[in-house]
Parts: structure tokens; C-alpha cells; sequence
């Protein structure tokens, strides 16, 4: 990881670039960037692809120039703009990493607070911090190259997505939804199982993550290509989910935020209780 | 084709014989759904005890064995310069799978048609198909079985043995040599005229159960005509396009091809990975062109693919009727009530 020493990787004999890359955060929980540390089978292998000129939270060093820039979290601070557009004008790629930066996130979640005083005097107290009243995903302040979701990422996505940036090849992302992964890994329908799910409409990559542990999909990734949502609606009803579950689903990590504001004007009250009898 | 008939006792002997030598494969409860009622899957068993006979459709397929959701269809590892490929058809002994309803080894007998059959027969699927001994087992339909219409309530060949629940014993079809080979070595009989008689009754029962029907006649002709019905859009309106169909019919065999490159750069490799008509990317080609943005259409096709093209084909349909896709649907899109509707039928 000694920025100062160069190493050239060869495929097929042929040397390899070896991207100037940085990681930075904004309002997150680090988590994304993690994945890639926690990986120690390959993390060498990782390391030697990319010359990491930052990465706060694997080393000290602190260099500015770097090429592509990998920003994990949303932006919720006033501040964090600067650093966003400062990373922007010396980044000649940067990538949203992680649903935060994608779609805001969990953080999103406080953007439907009606009354945001009130939370932040609940939550700060006394010590008042400067915050702004919305969580938002770094495109509404500047341009993004590259998505890669998930919350957190995974790491073989982002390994193989760096392998075909070194190496030149088109990044492709899946189209399909989760359930294509999940019946590949051959689990029950969470369905089946009475329990509710966003897999059919919820971009794939992750390798049903969730489900593979009967955790139904909460749409982390956001919405698949031809999500039809509203025939996902019908379905979570049919299966005696109330509309708040399947909202609540909806807007956790906000991927899927203009849907669910949609689907708001027509909420049906009343319907089946949770969980159900 | 040479009938015995068996004790039902004599099961365990069959068992125990074939598990001693080989990988045995057959339905094993795996799950209990939200209703209570019991989830089956085809799992690799040593203990005859596990093995449920009696086993309603599975939801998952034992396709997985023969034509896996994922495969490397080849390996290459790099060194300097120059580069050695690895081919591996992933099937280091022979399986037994032992209880497979009608349905599933139709479906077998389709697959062999595309995949063994043709001037390009691929390997991967072939290794595995040769090195297969299939024990078949009679079911009870269920609501969504509409095999019956389909042509594929019974079996002719592309099994080893098939067994007939006739009350207390077993009516055995013994089909290939290494069939008759293993059953020399337990207790049978010759049918007598009394058994015979008790199989007819058994089948003639089972009948009179179907509920759920395709009417085929003319199909080819009707889809013909009714490729510009409206209700394709009603249908296509309801689906999720999530593939789920298509990953659990026992003769869907589209899939894709990716290359990779391991990140250590080493290794690289091509993986084949099944895939779903009803994707959005089914369709689209390099430059980005999508032949089929629309869920309708990408729904349409897959029945026209099922039920027309291959049909003409082969001169027989895709599909064997075991309902699964409907079953598995979220959103209940079924064949019977797909094709009733381009009928123009009230369901």
C-alpha cells in the first residue's frame, strides 16, 4: 500500500494501469469501505490493482491527487458539499459507493420528519450541531460517473468492477432483479414463508444476500430496470402485508423514494395488521 | 419393455443397493410453508428414511444436477505471457436420482432433443445425462398439474426404472440393462393378470383427478393468430419480469456467458449462467438496441417459445405441464389461465 513504490501488474503479459484511487466519506457509517478491508482473501491482490493515495480509514497517509475518487455516504452537512465538489474537481471518475451515496440511504429516512426541530432538539439536546434538514445522494450536487449500490456494497462487485476498469472492459451491472440470484442459490420463497420481500422488484448484484439468510429484501439497491411496482403493491397486499409494510420497505434506503411518494397519495388505510394472523 | 412387481418392503433393498456404489438424489422435505403444508426438493440422501415418495411437485428443480444455475464452462490460468485453459463438465460420478415424477424426466427427454440431439450437443449437459440413473415414481396431481394436457402424465423412455404405487406393492417398468441388472438381485415377481388389472385401476384413478387443463388443440395456429390480442398486455402488466418462471421450469435452458478476470489477474474464466426470457435485457444487443423493452412482449415470447416455435420444431411443446411456473408466480400468472384467455375463453 506504500503509495511510493510502484508495482505493475501484467495480464497476459501486457502491463496494466494502476488507477490513482481515494475513498472518502460523508455522511455514513463507514460500512461500504469496510467491506473492502474486512476482505482479507483478496485484499492484497485489491491493493496491488489500485494505488490508493487515501483511505482514512485503512491508513495514515493522505495524498491529493488521485483519479478516481470512491465517495461512500450522503450528503446531510452543509460542508460536506465543499468536500464533495473539491473531491470533484480532482477526481477525473467519481463513483457513488454504497446506497448512501446513491440514494441517499438510510439517512434519507429523516427527509419525511415533519417537524425536523423537533428531532434534532431530541437527538442533539443541548449540543446542537448544524445540520441540514435533508439527507441527499451526491448527484443532486454533482456529477457521478459510476454507481455501485448496495448497502453495504459487496465486495465482489466492487473487486470485479475495479478489475475491468484496470483492465479496460465495460463495467456491466445486473438488470435482473433479486430473485433471479436467490433462486439460483435455490432458498424458499420468503413468500412462502409468510415473510414480506422486495426481491422481485429490487435491482440484483448482491447475491440475495438477504434472503439467503430468510431476511427479505428491503431494496437497498434501489429499483431493477422494469421494477413493476405497482403489481408488487397488489401482491404484498394479497399476502396480507399492510400498505406501511411494504412503504416502510419502500422508502428505508430511498432508492425507491419517488415510488413510495407515489404510492403516499393512494395509501390504502386500515389493511391487514402486521404481522399478520 | 419387461414388468415386475415388487413388495413394497422391497424399496429399502433397492435403496441400500444403489446408495452403496453411488450418489443417491431424491424429494426430501426441506421446508413447511407459511400454511403449514410441507416444501419438497431433490437433496442428495444416504438414508432411505429421508425419502418422501409421496412428495408433491417441488418448487426447485432437480435440474440443478444436469443443468446447473451456474457454470464455468472453462478456466484459464495466466503465467507471463502465455495462458493454459482448463475445461471441467463438473460431474465426477454417476448420480441416481430415485423418485423423479413423469413430468420432470419429460422434461428430460425435451432438454436431450436441444442439447444432445442437435449437430452442436453440449458437453457439459451430455456428461452429466450419461452418467444418470433414473428411478421414476407415480404422483397424485395436484390442483396446478395440467401435464395431462401436455402429453406428459406418462413416460416412455429416458428412465431406468419407473414405479407404480398399486397398494401394497410396486409395479415396476424396467427399462435398461443396468435396470435389469439391479433388479435381478431383489425380490420380484411376474405380474399376474390380478396386477395388472390393480395398475390399470390405479392409472384410470389417478385420471379422474386432474383439475387444471391446457386445451391444445390448434394452438400453434390460435398463437398464430392472436399475436396481436390485447390480453398479452393485461398479462404483461401484471408480471414482475423478475425470471422466477423460467428458474424453476424443468426446460428452460437459456442462459448467457460472461468472462471474468480474477482480481489477482491469475485467473480468468467463462461462466455460463442461466437466464429468463422475462428480464429486460433478454433481448437487448451491443449498441443497446432492446428487441423487447416491454414486459408483454418478453411474456408473449416466452410462450410463443414454449408453446409455438417449439412445437413446430420438434412436434412437441416445451412445455410438460408440472405448473411450477405458475406455482412460484407472485403475481399468479398461470399456463392454463394464459392460454384460456388467447382462446378467448372465460376462466
Amino acid at each position: 500500500m506504500n503509495a511510493k513504490t510502484p508495482i505493475t501488474r501484467t495480464y497476459l503479459g501486457i502491463p496494466v494501469p494502476r488507477p490513482k484511487v481515494a475513498f472518502f466519506e460523508l455522511s455514513s457509517c463507514e460500512g461500504c469501505q469496510l467491506q473492502l478491508v474486512n476482505n482479507e482473501a483478496t485484499l492484497l491482490d485489491f491493493l496491488s490493482l489500485v494505488d490508493v493515495r487515501t483511505f482514512r480509514e485503512a491508513m495514515t497517509e493522505k495524498l491529493d491527487d488521485y483519479a478516481i475518487a470512491f465517495v461512500e455516504g450522503s450528503v446531510t452537512r452543509a460542508d460536506e458539499v465543499d468536500r464533495l465538489k473539491k473531491i470533484r474537481g480532482t477526481a477525473a471518475v467519481l463513483v457513488a459507493f454504497g446506497s448512501c451515496a446513491c440514494f441517499g440511504g438510510v439517512n434519507q429516512l429523516k427527509n419525511r420528519f415533519k417537524d425536523p426541530a423537533w428531532v434534532k432538539k431530541e437527538v442533539y439536546g443541548s449540543h446542537p450541531i448544524e445540520t441540514n434538514d435533508t439527507a441527499r445522494p451526491l448527484e443532486d450536487f454533482v456529477k457521478v460517473d459510476l454507481q455501485i449500490f448496495g448497502c453495504p456494497v459487496k465486495k465482489e462487485e466492487v473487486e470485479k468492477i475495479v478489475t475491468n476498469v484496470v483492465l479496460g472492459k465495460s463495467i456491466v451491472q445486473p438488470k435482473y432483479p433479486v430473485c433471479m440470484e436467490c433462486k439460483a442459490n435455490e432458498n424458499t420463497c420468503l413468500f412462502d414463508l409468510g415473510e414480506p420481500c422486495l426481491g422481485p422488484i429490487t435491482r440484483g448484484g448482491c447475491d440475495s444476500w438477504c434472503p439467503n439468510s430468510r431476511f427479505g429484501c428491503w431494496g437497498c439497491r434501489g429499483p431493477t430496470v422494469d421494477a413493476n411496482v405497482e403489481q408488487m403493491r397488489e401482491i404484498m397486499n394479497k399476502y396480507g402485508f399492510s400498505e406501511e409494510t411494504m412503504l416502510d420497505r419502500l422508502e428505508c434506503f430511498g432508492g425507491f423514494a419517488g415510488h413510495a411518494a407515489e404510492m403516499r397519495k393512494t395509501v390504502r388505510r386500515g389493511g391487514p395488521a402486521w404481522p399478520p394472523e | 419393455m419387461l414388468f415386475r412387481i415388487a413388495e413394497k418392503t422391497e424399496l429399502k433393498a433397492l435403496f441400500d443397493m444403489l446408495a452403496e456404489k453411488n450418489t443417491v438424489v431424491g424429494p426430501v422435505q426441506t421446508d413447511t410453508d407459511r400454511k403449514g403444508k410441507p416444501l419438497f426438493a431433490f437433496e442428495q440422501i444416504t438414508d432411505q428414511g429421508k425419502l418422501r415418495l409421496d412428495y408433491t411437485t417441488t418448487r426447485l428443480l432437480a435440474k440443478r444436477y444436469f443443468l446447473p444455475f451456474r457454470e464455468d464452462l472453462a478456466t484459464f490460468t495466466v503465467n507471463g505471457g502465455d495462458w493454459t485453459k482448463d475445461i471441467d463438465y463438473h460431474i465426477d460420478r454417476p448420480y441416481v436420482f430415485f423418485g423423479l415424477h413423469a413430468c420432470d424426466i419429460n422434461a428430460l427427454n425435451k432438454l436431450d432433443k436441444v442439447l444432445m440431439g442437435n449437430v452442436y450437443p453440449m458437453p457439459y449437459y451430455v456428461a452429466k445425462r450419461m452418467n444418470m440413473f433414473i428411478i421414476g415414481i407415480d404422483c397424485r396431481p395436484q390442483p396446478f398439474c395440467f401435464c395431462r394436457s401436455m402429453g406428459a402424465d406418462t413416460v416412455l423412455h429416458g428412465f431406468d426404472l419407473f414405479l407404480t404405487d398399486i397398494g401394497d406393492k410396486y409395479f415396476i417398468e424396467v427399462l435398461s440393462a443396468g435396470a435389469y441388472g439391479i433388479i435381478k438381485d431383489l425380490r420380484t415377481e411376474t405380474p399376474k393378470e390380478s396386477d395388472h388389472l390393480q395398475y390399470m385401476r390405479t392409472v384410470a384413478e389417478k385420471n379422474k383427478l386432474f383439475t387444471a387443463r391446457v386445451d391444445t388443440t390448434d394452438l400453434t395456429k390460435i398463437l398464430d393468430m392472436e399475436f396481436q390480442s390485447p390480453v398479452w398486455k393485461q398479462w404483461g402488466d401484471k408480471c414482475l419480469g423478475c425470471g422466477t418462471c423460467a428458474n424453476v421450469c424443468p426446460t428452460c435452458y437459456c442462459y448467457g456467458v460472461e468472462e471474468t478476470v480474477d482480481v489477482g489477474l491469475q485467473k480468468a474464466r467463462k461462466t455460463k449462467s442461466l437466464y429468463s426470457c422475462n428480464i429486460v435485457d433478454f433481448a437487448e444487443v451491443a449498441g443497446g438496441h432492446n428487441f423487447r423493452p416491454e414486459r408483454s412482449s418478453r411474456l408473449k415470447y416466452r410462450y410463443y417459445h414454449k408453446h409455438r416455435g417449439f412445437v413446430e420444431a420438434y412436434e412437441e411443446s416445451l412445455c410438460v405441464g408440472c405448473g411450477r411456473c405458475g406455482e412460484a408466480c407472485l403475481a399468479g400468472i398461470t399456463v392454463p389461465e394464459v392460454i384460456a384467455s388467447v382462446r378467448g375463453e372465460e376462466q
